[in-house]
């Protein structure tokens, strides 16, 4: 067991120590901190349910309360696996027709499509290309609100497409913000290939 | 000085939790009606009003607290920025400003000449007055503004008159406090934590200016209870609300930080309050802690009708702000605020 005293510190420290010290432990253990307010027990309980380990509590007395954690064998060995476009993904594609998603409320369909896109960046596994057509190309474009979303994916090794003639139409030609220029045959090509396509 | 005690914990993040004020706020007196006093502290508003003639009424306000960044003239504007944020919240317009600073006699009397340099400059940039201001010796660095502003009565923006069926945008991102949080436990990029403060001192008049032109039902600026927090005062009891949690304007890196539990109190404690309101739709547990995240000078949240709502959120974005519609007004349900 090891024992953290993060009396007087303000949060995140106590936070912080027990972290550590779960770390330090390299294995299956217990740590117990202790803390002077409520609200770090609070903090400290969040991060061990999100964790999953076995957490107690208890009021010691007035500005003093002791966390006790218990690392399991299941939850120590956790190597954070970051998969990105370039290691590994199986081919897949998104591609965006419009600037909503489904069909029925427009407000809500642009709030959903947003909310796609930028879910879509916090996916393990990125796809190697999104496609934009149609009502969709508006979104790489100036005043688009997935723009930093969208770079997001270009910088992590995304590419990003935008069907050209669908900029023409729309006059935004000279608006396009991320991402290259796409046209019918390129299109077909990269969905024919890809291995399956994302289409919200 | 060492920079210890010159940031401990500051921001918004200081602010005391909104359960404990209640309790206060309920018991004190409520003095004579007043009919001129269009905006009290009865509703929970950003700011005074108080009505001086048909077509004038005055709006006050006074915001300070202890420092979220190490260097002083930063500070000073983030809490002049954020003091003079309530004003804009009203639909209001800056006129007069006066410092409020606690400052130790014996630190360095060049730091507090920075700090006001910063603040002072916010004055002018929203084109007000500094006109003076009042300073105590303590043992803690504390600044702010005590401003007024002045509104026509006929187009003050509460916060709490929003209606059913309006869409709602918020003019800034969300995470600045859980940036700042992270950045004093060593733990914050200094990408992150630049991209906190050009937010932070990032003055809400031109998202105020912009709301002018438009038939905005309510507005208020998302600051120290977190978006959750200021959402629930906008709805007031009267009204429910559906947020998209990823079409919140967020701050990456703060995600990222709340995955790595570099949690705040004061998050907590916004949680501990809203949470019986809300209900969470399976969304990632970093996306709860910034929709609790107290924002020290955070955007503008604007209630308007759907009909008019996409052009002016377009028209903030080519202001340059990373404005979003971030979900609808409904009327009242089970449940005052759906996070999916």
């Amino acid at each position: 067991m090891i024992k953290i005293d993060a009396v007087g510190d303000v949060c995140p420290i106590p936070v912080v120590k027990t972290k550590n010290a779960i770390k330090e432990l390299k294995g299956p253990g217990t740590v117990e901190t202790l803390v002077d307010n409520e609200i770090a027990v609070q903090n400290l309980t969040k991060m061990a349910n999100q964790k999953g380990y076995k957490v107690e509590s208890k009021k010691i007395k007035d500005d003093l309360y002791s966390v006790v954690m218990t690392v399991g064998e299941a939850q120590t060995e956790n190597t954070e696996q970051i998969l990105t476009a370039a290691d590994g993904t199986r081919g897949s594609i998104a591609v965006i027709s419009s600037g909503f998603m489904g069909t029925g409320d427009d407000t809500l369909g642009a709030m959903l499509m947003k909310s796609f896109i930028f879910a879509l960046t916090q996916q393990e596994s990125l796809p190697k290309a999104v496609l934009f057509y149609n009502g969709g190309a508006k979104l790489t474009c100036e005043g688009s609100s997935s723009l930093e979303d969208i770079s997001y994916l270009a910088e992590h090794g995304v590419e990003i497409l935008t069907c050209g003639t669908c900029l023409k139409h729309y006059d935004l030609s000279d608006k396009l913000r991320i991402g290259g220029v796409t046209n019918m045959y390129e299109i077909v090509e990269r969905m024919s290939r890809a291995s399956h396509i994302i289409k919200p | 000085m060492s920079d210890i005690v010159f940031c401990k914990g500051g921001g918004c993040t200081a602010k005391l939790g909104a359960g404990v004020l209640s309790k206060v706020l309920e018991k004190l007196p409520k003095g004579e009606y007043d009919e001129n006093l269009i905006v009290g502290y009865d509703s929970r508003d950003d700011a005074s009003v108080y009505k001086i003639s048909e077509d004038t009424a005055i709006v006050q306000t006074l915001d300070f607290f202890p420092p979220m960044v190490e260097d002083p003239y930063t500070f000073g504007m983030i809490a002049a920025a954020n003091a003079l944020s309530d004003i804009y919240a009203m639909g209001a317009d800056v006129l007069t400003a006066l410092n409020i600073v606690c400052f130790p006699e014996s630190m360095d009397m060049n730091i507090l000449g920075r700090i006001m340099q910063g603040g002072a400059e916010k004055v002018t940039e929203a084109g007000g007055i500094l006109a003076g201001g009042h300073s105590i010796n303590d043992s803690d660095v504390k600044y702010g503004l005590s401003v007024n502003g002045i509104v026509s009565p006929k187009k003050i923006l509460a916060n709490n008159t929003g209606r059913e069926g309006d869409v709602l945008i918020l003019t800034k991102k969300l995470g600045v406090g859980i940036i700042c949080t992270a950045s004093r436990a060593g733990e914050a990029s200094q990408s992150a934590l630049d991209e906190a403060i050009s937010s932070m001192t990032t003055l809400n008049k031109y998202a105020s200016e912009i709301c002018r032109r438009y038939n905005v039902n309510a507005c208020t600026d998302v600051t120290g209870f977190g978006l959750m927090g200021h959402l629930h005062e906008m709805l007031s009891g009267r009204l429910s609300a559906h947020i998209i949690s990823g079409s919140v304007p967020v701050m990456r890196p703060a995600l990222g930080y709340a995955d790595e539990f570099l949690l705040t109190a004061a998050a907590q404690r916004n949680r501990n309050f809203t949470e019986q309101y809300i209900e969470f739709n399976n969304i990632p547990f970093a996306m709860e802690e910034i929709l609790f995240d107290p924002q020290t000078s955070g955007g503008l949240l604007i209630s308007i009708g759907a009909d008019e709502s996409e052009r002016l959120a377009e028209e903030l974005r080519s202001a340059g702000m990373p404005a979003s519609i971030i979900g609808e007004i409904t009327r009242k349900d089970k449940k005052e605020i759906y996070v999916s």
